[in-house]
């Protein structure tokens, strides 16, 4: 068995460098995961031996104790027990479990309690059928479904502190490589953090079943080097762009009901219920995954959001070629 | 064994054969539907098992046809959810309880050497009340249009989170008819708790202490104490949900201030021990089988007992570490962990006596014993994986993902099925008269080990791999492509094996061996009287006095209680 999970530990190693697709558990990029993947080890060794000690001893028994010519119409000496050997397996077990409660006492609190610095990034995720609000409350704007956070080095610890809640019914983040899944539950507010040394774009998925479109509530995380980061959040803090030449597209925006559910800077509904598209094309998928900010993919998730995600809130507004084309055009200038 | 005399028991002979003589006038039909035999009720409970088992498993094809490639257009995400959701409720409350009660029904009476169950009636009432509140949950599929028109069936997981089941995002009724269905069967299971503790603490013959029960019936006689003590929290959760749904109570509706944990505290507080209801059935099998073919007595039976007990205790306080990514304190966390990793230890105890037992016997391997050395391995593997699950940070990762589906899924086919599966190869002849083939026997074991343990093996990578469980769909390139399509091939395997279960079942009621009484030359009560038994079980209520009276019976020479404490 531990073979086999050293083999696993391997799969990753050839990922391409900067896009995490693959979440290997046994390939941890920040802080909590790591701590996680070293009671893990402990946890997996004694298991693996565990398993090999007794499985051989019952292979042995199997191959030893097998019924043998001679053996008809004789039964072997009848034994009923043992009141020595029964407390040696009481003990052993007992022994290791309590090597196993302590080691975990230890990594729960150092994980779950950490001291922070004051200055530590603070970022709110709240989950939504089916996707991630994400606010920055301290650089005062809000995006979805995809998360910027700076790089860590141990010269310049950068952790980031992700406040979690819940607009509807119970979710779960969770992007392995960054650190162990914690749920969002509606009036239960929760908090986990991470803290990556590494760049690049992690992928993550909502693993609290929430419904219809469970499987398409993906989490991408992208960690930045600290300049990346910074220029990142001075544009998601400029007001959206107003290219005169999208102004038909705008007004389509603004007059079809779009503006009920999503927001455009100042413009349009405030209250959550659709992802903020003030920086739209800063990121680099629509529907929580579903597709790309290509033309394309937004001009079919206009057209038609059951095609792609089937269920989905996103209403079918029956729009025609022109008016999808002319908010199509819009809607690329959202950068 | 000495025969007793008893007049008692002669009036009730008569009177059990004038019911016989009415009942040969009705219909054979009519005379199942009214019987309050507990072999018939015993028999019944588990081809419902069975059938229900055989839809269930479809699903389970068709939940893994769906994963078997990224991007997948099989089934839809309604489908799909609707699927994984009735899969499970069903393999649970509409498998595994009712072929438990099968089980016990039809062989406890047995056993402690007594006519029935101390409450004849109220065992029907049981079978029938469960069988009504399974075609509910499937009659929901035509009865239960929700907002997708008709077709529809309950959705939200088969331990349904609060608040998902709300009326906000549940609307229509499927989850009514979920709610329901699982109070109904809940009754039905209570009402077999009750008749088997009446029947063993009342009915045991002569000479049949507490001590020398047979293993099988102790641990069923702590798995009702279990459903005595867990299925009461489930019942008032499904009648609160209902309130919230009918009546607005807002227990569980987050928007009115109700509490979504709330939920997951009173499903657990009877989910984690349900899995103790659903597993000790599968130790009582292999504890009564290993020891025969192993041609030994079982090893440490008082360690047996007490283990078994321990786990009922210890099992009632470990529900919290299906939480553990809620955000509880770390107190909490620690205590939960705590508890589950105790719990291994009584578990462990029983795997070294069952290894204890073979030690220096003269094994035959024929099928229900080949069942049983497969639950030994699989259940081990389950048992370790279960102990990292318990290790908070690591369950963090693991919580919810395909790592979890494969551990519970190792318990529950590994272990559970493959006893089912040992319990009817051993048990047949005894109520049809008739042995099941052997050679096909081996063939569904083999298919079945290959089949179960690629399809679930995997998922354990899966797991590791980020993959969380009940997706309908993902795309390529997470790494998850070929683990998907191994396991969906295991299932061609799984496939196979049960179809040449069904036809062994079905071939050998017509063309089997006859089995005679006794064929596997073992040593409780059940096999001292004949194959099928008669209605009224013996002619005479046996008199014991060991844990093997039929060991006594045939070694005179040599007899157990010169042996046991």
């Amino acid at each position: 068995m531990a073979g086999i999970f050293l083999i696993l530990a391997s799969v990753s190693l050839g990922a391409e460098d900067r896009i995490h697709k693959v979440q290997n558990v046994f390939d941890p990029h920040s802080t909590p995961a790591h701590g996680i993947l070293g009671i893990a080890w402990i946890v997996l060794a004694i298991c693996a031996l565990i398993f090999v000690v007794v499985g051989s001893l019952l292979v042995y028994a199997i191959w030893r104790f097998r019924e043998k010519r001679g053996d008809q119409g004789t039964e072997p000496p009848q034994v009923y027990g043992s009141n020595q050997i029964e407390m040696a397996w009481t003990v052993i077990p007992l022994l290791i479990v309590l090597v196993l409660i302590l080691v975990t006492a230890r990594t729960t609190i150092e994980i779950d309690e950490p001291a922070f610095p004051a200055d530590a990034l603070q970022i709110q995720v709240v989950g939504h059928q089916w996707w991630w609000e994400v606010v920055y409350p301290e650089q005062g704007f809000i995006t979805a479904n995809e998360i910027h956070i700076p790089v860590s080095s141990e010269d310049d610890p950068r952790p980031a502190i992700i406040q979690l809640a819940s607009a509807d019914v119970a979710h779960s983040f969770w992007v392995p490589q960054l650190g162990g899944k914690r749920d969002l539950l509606p009036n239960h507010p929760n908090r986990m953090w991470i803290e990556p040394e590494q760049t690049g774009v992690y992928w993550g998925n909502c693993a609290e079943f929430c419904g219809t479109q469970h499987a398409n509530m993906l989490i991408r995380v992208v960690v930045d080097t600290p300049e990346e980061f910074e220029a990142w959040v001075l544009n998601q803090q400029r007001p959206p762009r107003e290219d005169p030449a999208v102004a038909g597209g705008r007004h389509i925006f603004e007059t079809m009901t779009c503006i009920n559910c999503h927001a455009v800077g100042e413009k349009g509904a405030q209250n959550g219920f659709g992802p903020d598209l003030t920086h739209l094309m800063t990121r680099g998928t629509i529907g929580a995954g579903v597709g790309e900010t290509s033309r394309d993919d937004l001009y079919q998730w206009l057209k038609d959001p059951d095609s792609m995600k089937p269920g989905c809130y996103m209403p079918d507004m029956k729009l025609s070629e022109r008016q999808l084309n002319k908010l199509t055009d819009y809607l690329t200038t959202l950068k | 064994m000495s025969t007793s005399d008893s007049n008692a028991s002669q009036g009730s002979i008569q009177s059990t054969e004038a019911l016989q003589a009415e009942a040969a006038s009705r219909s054979r039909i009519l005379e199942w539907i009214m019987t309050v035999d507990h072999k018939r009720l015993g028999i019944m409970y588990i081809l419902a098992g069975l059938v229900f088992f055989v839809v269930a498993g479809i699903m389970a094809a068709l939940i893994r046809i769906q994963l078997a490639v990224p991007h997948n257009h099989f089934l839809g995400p309604e489908v799909f959810n609707r699927m994984f959701t009735m899969h499970g409720t069903s393999m649970v409350f509409l498998f595994g309880m009712p072929t438990i009660a099968g089980l016990a029904n039809y062989l406890i009476p047995l056993m402690v050497g007594t006519r029935d169950m101390a409450f004849p009636r109220l065992n029907a009432f049981g079978f029938w009340i469960f069988l009504f509140g399974g075609c509910l949950l499937f009659y929901s599929y035509l009865g239960a249009p929700g907002i997708y028109g008709s077709g529809s069936a309950p959705d939200v997981g088969w331990f349904a989170y609060a608040p998902l089941t709300s009326k906000v995002f549940s609307r229509g009724h499927t989850v009514d008819y979920w709610a329901l269905s699982i109070l109904l069967t809940g009754i039905g299971s209570l009402a077999t708790a009750v008749n088997i503790i009446a029947t063993v603490f009342c009915l045991r013959c002569k000479g049949m202490t507490l001590f020398r029960l047979p293993l099988f019936v102790w641990m069923v006689l702590v798995t009702a104490f279990l459903m005595v003590l867990a299925l009461p929290p489930l019942s008032a959760a499904q009648i609160m949900l209902l309130l919230d749904r009918f009546l607005g109570a807002g227990f569980f509706d987050t928007q009115t201030g109700g509490s979504a944990v709330i939920w997951q505290h009173f499903f657990w507080i009877f989910g984690h021990p349900e899995v103790y209801i659903l597993i000790l059935p599968g130790f009582a099998v292999v504890s009564e089988i290993i020891p025969v073919f192993s041609r030994k007595p079982i090893f440490g039976y008082p360690v047996m007992v007490a283990a078994s007990i321990m786990i009922t205790f210890i099992s009632l306080g470990v529900w919290a570490h299906h939480m553990f990514t809620i955000g509880m304190t770390s107190v909490g966390n620690v205590f939960f962990a705590t508890s589950t990793l105790l719990i291994a230890i009584p578990t462990g105890i029983k795997i070294f006596n069952w290894l204890g037992t073979m030690w220096g016997g003269s094994l035959r391997f024929e099928p229900p014993m080949l069942f049983c050395m497969g639950f030994l391995f699989q259940f081990l593997a389950a048992g370790l994986t279960g102990v990292m699950l318990a290790i908070v940070p690591f369950d963090w990762q693991l919580s919810d993902s395909y790592f979890v589906v494969a551990h519970f899924h190792y318990v529950l086919v590994g272990g559970l099925l493959f006893t089912v599966f040992a319990a009817v190869y051993y048990w047949y002849p005894k109520v049809t008269g008739r042995m099941l083939g052997g050679r096909i026997g081996k063939w569904h074991f083999w298919l079945l080990v290959v089949g179960f343990n690629l399809t679930f093996g995997v998922q354990h990578f899966l797991g590791l791999l980020g993959m969380p469980r009940r997706i309908y769909t993902y795309e390529a390139g997470r790494g998850w492509e070929l683990w998907n399509m191994i396991s969906t091939i295991g299932v061609v395997f799984q496939a196979a094996a049960i179809l040449l279960f069904v036809y062994n079942l079905v071939h050998s009621w017509y063309r089997g061996k006859q089995a005679g009484p006794d064929p596997w030359d073992a040593w409780t009560l059940e096999w001292a009287t004949s194959s099928p038994p008669p209605s009224y079980n013996f002619r005479q209520l046996p008199e014991v006095g060991s844990r093997r009276p039929l060991w006594d019976l045939k070694h005179p020479d040599d007899p157990d209680w010169y042996h046991e404490e």
